[in-house]
């Protein structure tokens, strides 16, 4: 990195930057080449950021008025909408701030899946991402159980149960894990300091995973390697820094619908009723960022394999990186990658609308035959697609394409520049 | 000389045995943390409950709460018993003879959890006249015994025994 011999500009800048090198993080994270053609599908990370502080702020306040106790707990909630000053308020964003999350969190997924972002030299940071992503579920799932209302407490022992199809000691992991013989007090209470630790954890991850990716550098919808700096970067402050808050401000639009006019359309109406260990409602449906992989799961009649093959949906993410043989990033340049991509889109969003319905009759062929694309996706397309494939020719640097690849016109265009400066 | 670096000498052993040491330690700590978690003190003195069963009618069934969960009680009808009895037990996913689930037959107490990922089933409901669960369509039969869905085992008998003719003691 360039910046390591910075040198602050006052006295007091300097000898403090001596003693703790801040001021010249602050410079390197200002002056961070960033690839000028990033489009807005790079903007999610920075959303992402945004997600994250505001599902910590809101928290804060919220655990301020929430009781983690079962016979309490319901009742607080309702104290937090009904008397609590901007009670509803805090709430309905903490609620919809989750939604946004996964919506978010998605997006910069298959932003990653389709400029292949996960391949070397960046496998640490898709690794390091697909920790977070699994750590937001496990938080998203046990903040749900909170209000303690039936689709809590039911989700709750169902998602704990997966455990019980461990062999041999899956009963006593279950047992562990509630404290009890039935999801009770205990498992509110630990759930809730869990929930309220895995954001920090998720914190930490994520400067862990910034650091991992400003060694490298972003990777850009044309997927070659550049020059950092060069005339294909620009700094990230002012250009990138700019761009990231508008389409901060387009996301937040839609944060607000929801939050001012739906904010009960992503949650299920039998979680304001109070949690009771003698009535299954009739249709227990996860939130809807889970029904993918709760389709897979219900998908095999065998429990102990339907628990492997949705853990198995998370964990062949993690493995991409060396599943996917094509050396070629973007799938710009690569006309068959993109049919399977968008395939693939289809079929994560077929697997979410079948985990919604009943787990019968043609919704159950539907996810089974859909749950088998996926793991094919990964497993047998993604490493012959890499072998097989015709690609088309890379550009050698991002201003090529623009300037209809004439190095002399490259040239020119440099010396311009420079002229203008 | 790599005769003399290969020998084991007295600051390996140290090294060594300090890491052990350290590793017991460790050990040591970390186990009051998890099994904290376990079920404690007050949870367990909960282990049995009394129920009075003599309000309930043939066909008819009660469900109360042990240990947190819920515990079907149901006085089966003849012909209910008669369904239970007559099955060929190779057919059953999970072999469990109905004079074994209910050694009185006209009693039959089990836990009401799904075997599945532990949801309520419903009463009469299913293609076995016995139980249907909602959550992911496991059938079970007059006897509790799982027919049909992903569920892999019968619903579980708990230990109980009949302190009179009106009273079952759960646990």
């Amino acid at each position: 990195m360039s910046d390591h011999d910075y040198t602050p500009s006052s006295k007091f800048g300097k000898w403090f930057n001596d003693r703790l090198p801040l001021l010249t993080l602050g410079k390197h994270l200002t002056d961070y080449p960033t690839p000028k053609n990033l489009n807005y599908w790079w903007t999610f990370g920075g959303i992402l950021t945004f997600c994250l502080i505001t599902q910590i702020i809101t928290g804060l306040v919220l655990a301020m008025h929430y009781i983690a106790h079962a016979d309490l707990a319901f009742a607080s909630v309702e104290h937090i909408m009904r008397d609590v000053n901007y009670g509803w308020l805090l709430r309905y964003v903490h609620a919809n701030g989750a939604s946004m999350f996964f919506l978010a969190v998605y997006i910069h997924i298959f932003r990653s899946l389709f400029y292949g972002s996960y391949k070397s030299p960046r496998e640490i940071i898709w690794i390091l991402g697909i920790i977070i992503y699994v750590l937001m579920m496990a938080a998203a799932f046990m903040g749900y159980v909170l209000p303690w209302g039936q689709m809590s407490f039911w989700g709750a022992t169902v998602i704990t149960n997966l455990f019980s199809a461990i062999p041999f000691v899956g009963e006593s992991v279950v047992t562990w894990l509630w404290g009890g013989y039935s999801v009770d007090n205990p498992t509110l209470t630990r759930f809730f300091a869990l929930h309220y630790l895995i954001p920090f954890l998720i914190l930490g991850l994520v400067v862990l995973h910034i650091w991992a990716l400003h060694v490298p550098g972003n990777n850009n919808p044309i997927g070659i390697d550049l020059q950092k700096p060069s005339k294909d970067t620009v700094p990230f402050h002012p250009y990138i820094v700019v761009k990231d808050l508008f389409a901060l401000l387009l996301f937040m639009i839609v944060f607000a619908f929801f939050v001012f006019y739906s904010p009960n359309i992503l949650g299920h109406a039998d979680n304001y009723i109070e949690a009771d260990p003698l009535v299954t409602p009739t249709h227990i449906v996860p939130e809807w960022y889970l029904l993918p992989f709760y389709a897979i799961l219900r998908s095999v009649p065998d429990k102990l394999m339907g628990v492997i093959a949705m853990f198995a949906a998370i964990g062949v993410l993690a493995i991409l990186p060396w599943l996917d043989t094509s050396k070629i990033r973007s799938a710009v340049f690569r006309p068959l990658y993109r049919q399977f991509y968008w395939i693939l889109v289809l079929d994560v969003l077929i697997l979410g609308y079948v985990g919604a319905m009943p787990a019968e009759g043609l919704y159950l062929l539907v996810a089974r035959v859909a749950t088998a694309y996926y793991f094919a996706h990964f497993l047998i397309i993604l490493p012959l697609l890499g072998k097989k494939e015709r690609t088309l020719p890379l550009p050698l640097s991002l201003t090529e394409p623009v300037l209809g690849g004439s190095v002399a016109m490259s040239a020119a265009k440099h010396k311009s520049e420079k002229n203008n400066l | 000389m790599s005769e003399k670096e290969t020998k084991v000498n007295r600051r390996d052993f140290v090294v060594t045995a300090s890491y052990a040491v350290g590793a017991v330690g460790v050990a040591g700590v970390v186990w009051p943390l998890v099994d904290q978690m376990n079920p404690d003190a007050s949870v367990k003195a909960l282990a049995s409950t009394e129920v009075d069963i003599s309000s309930v009618e043939p066909g008819k069934s009660i469900t109360v709460l042990w240990r947190g969960k819920p515990v079907f009680i149901k006085r089966r009808t003849q012909e209910e018993i008669d369904k239970a009895r007559s099955v060929d037990i190779n057919e059953l996913k999970h072999p469990e003879k109905d004079e074994d689930r209910a050694a009185n037959p006209e009693w039959l107490v089990m836990l009401g959890i799904c075997t599945h990922l532990g949801c309520v089933p419903l009463n009469d409901k299913g293609d076995y006249d016995g139980w249907f669960c909602p959550c992911h369509g496991s059938h079970y039969d007059t006897s509790g015994r799982i027919r049909k869905g992903p569920a892999p085992t019968n619903m579980e008998v708990p230990k109980y025994e009949f302190i009179n003719s009106k009273t079952i003691k759960i646990g």
